[in-house]
């Protein structure tokens, strides 16, 4: 295997579950202490800064609930990523990755729909209203929880995988509809105002606690997610040993 | 393709009434409406389109489950996988007969229901001509999660879940082109190319990702 190129061969190498276990248990302490330092600085500096003019005490919402909406979609776009490492290469960590992340995305879809919620009812007067975005990371949600209903409705975990894998793609579709919803249709939710072109038309005061907050909340992703995918591979390995002592039993008998 | 069209269009014709299952069941969710909400004519009218709509998405989901599940059980949709012709065009085959089987019935049955809703004749007209392009795309969808749903025992109400909110769009853009119509400063034109553009998306997407799920679950 000297053709292949370090970078590929790295790569590959973490095919090896137990590899990915040693790295990922040196990584998790660092990441989730990365993390809860962020948060912490975040936290502080979320309810040390002023409120807005307009929008009063209540605009520190935003802190939780814009992180929580970009990991929704950061989270399906990493299980699209693995479902097509799933079909494509047959990386063995790739379903493994994509299953443990649906919960992990619908928990933090929920976070952002609930917070997003309890923050419209000051602003706009109404917990709810079926506007674009609104409705597109509702369909998100429900999306995430289908999915996760198909994985566990089937046994066999590497057919279960692929089939799971085809719809992640073909929900895909959603999240260009989710990002580009509010410039496509204009309503009540205001428009994008950190990811432009023309840099961000947020007040320099509100951004840098959110963007410690994203941060810190991509981080507990990471941290979440390679828990979820540690936990994963010893739950497989377990069931393997269980067949395995199951056919032992029987052959003694 | 066409002896797999035909014979596919023969089966669900003759094999107890898929059609007329559907529309039986388009007709009863339709009917239900007025109980639920109340006989104000004024109200159906208004919301008619939108309960025409919906009951015909839902009774296109009904027999999505019969797509595959037939050839599943008595072995052949393996020798479809098999056979020389692509996967693709099998699956888009079977999709376009099913569409004729239980799509279309619907968009005919779609007017009379329409006069139940005390809809106007440009109103009934609209639905219909919306559902004529917009009901293929939910079959094409639907195929996905048919194909997905093949290797599960019992995927019947799963297949509904996972589809339904893929479905969303063109029942968005297939009502308001319609309201449209019948109310709107809106023009018709843009959701109504919206909902073409839909349903040739999902001819592509569709019948691509159901034969990646078939030749998943066959192997």
């Amino acid at each position: 295997m000297s053709d292949i190129s370090p970078a590929i061969s790295r790569f590959s190498d973490l095919a090896n579950p137990t590899r990915f276990l040693a790295l990922s248990a040196r990584l998790i302490p660092w990441l989730a202490a990365i993390s809860a330092v962020l948060f912490a600085i975040g936290l502080y500096l979320a309810f040390s800064t002023e409120g807005d003019y307009q929008q009063g005490d209540t605009v520190r919402i935003m802190y939780i609930h814009v992180p929580a909406a970009w990991l929704s979609m950061m989270c399906y776009t990493i299980m699209s990523m693995s479902a097509i490492g799933t079909l494509v290469w047959r990386h063995p960590l790739a379903d493994v990755s994509a299953k443990a992340a649906a919960p992990l995305g619908a928990a933090f879809t929920l976070v952002a729909l609930v917070t997003g919620s309890l923050w419209g009812k000051p602003m706009w007067g109404t917990y709810w209203v079926w506007d674009a975005r609104l409705t597109s990371v509702f369909i998100l949600f429900l999306m995430y929880l289908g999915l996760i209903a198909l994985n566990r409705a089937m046994d066999d975990p590497s057919k279960a995988a692929r089939l799971t894998a085809v719809l992640i793609l073909v929900g895909f579709v959603n999240i260009p509809i989710i990002k580009f919803s509010v410039d496509w249709w204009n309503t009540l939710h205001q428009s994008e105002s950190i990811m432009r072109l023309d840099g961000p038309t947020i007040d320099a005061q509100f951004l840098w606690p959110l963007f410690t907050m994203a941060l810190a909340f991509t981080l507990l992703f990471f941290t979440l997610h390679l828990m979820a995918i540690r936990n994963e591979i010893w739950r497989r390995r377990i069931a393997a040993q269980r067949r395995l002592a199951a056919r032992m039993a029987a052959r003694e008998e | 393709m066409t002896a797999l069209f035909l014979r596919d269009l023969k089966l669900s014709v003759r094999a107890g009434g898929g059609a007329l299952i559907g529309i039986l069941f388009f007709l009863t969710v339709v009917a239900v409406i007025p109980f639920g909400v109340g006989p104000d004519l004024k109200l159906l009218s208004r919301i008619g389109p939108a309960i025409v709509w919906i009951g015909a998405l839902l009774s296109a989901l009904l027999g999505l489950d019969r797509l595959f599940q037939a050839e599943r059980d008595d072995g052949s949709l393996d020798l479809l996988v098999m056979q020389e012709t692509p996967l693709v065009l099998t699956v888009l085959t079977k999709c376009a007969a099913h569409w004729t089987a239980t799509g279309l019935p619907l968009v005919i049955a779609s007017p009379l229901l329409g006069l139940f809703m005390n809809m106007n004749e440009t109103a009934i007209g609209a639905t219909a001509l919306t559902l004529l392009v917009g009901s293929p795309a939910i079959t094409f969808i639907g195929a996905v999660g048919a194909a997905v749903a093949v290797a599960l025992p019992r995927g019947g109400l799963l297949v509904s879940i996972l589809v339904l909110p893929l479905t969303i769009p063109v029942l968005i853009f297939g009502v308001s082109a319609t309201y449209a119509v019948v109310e709107g400063p809106q023009p018709f034109l843009p959701p109504f190319l919206i909902l073409i553009a839909l349903t040739l998306f999902f001819a592509v997407l569709g019948p691509a990702a159901a034969a990646l799920a078939l030749r998943n679950t066959t192997d």
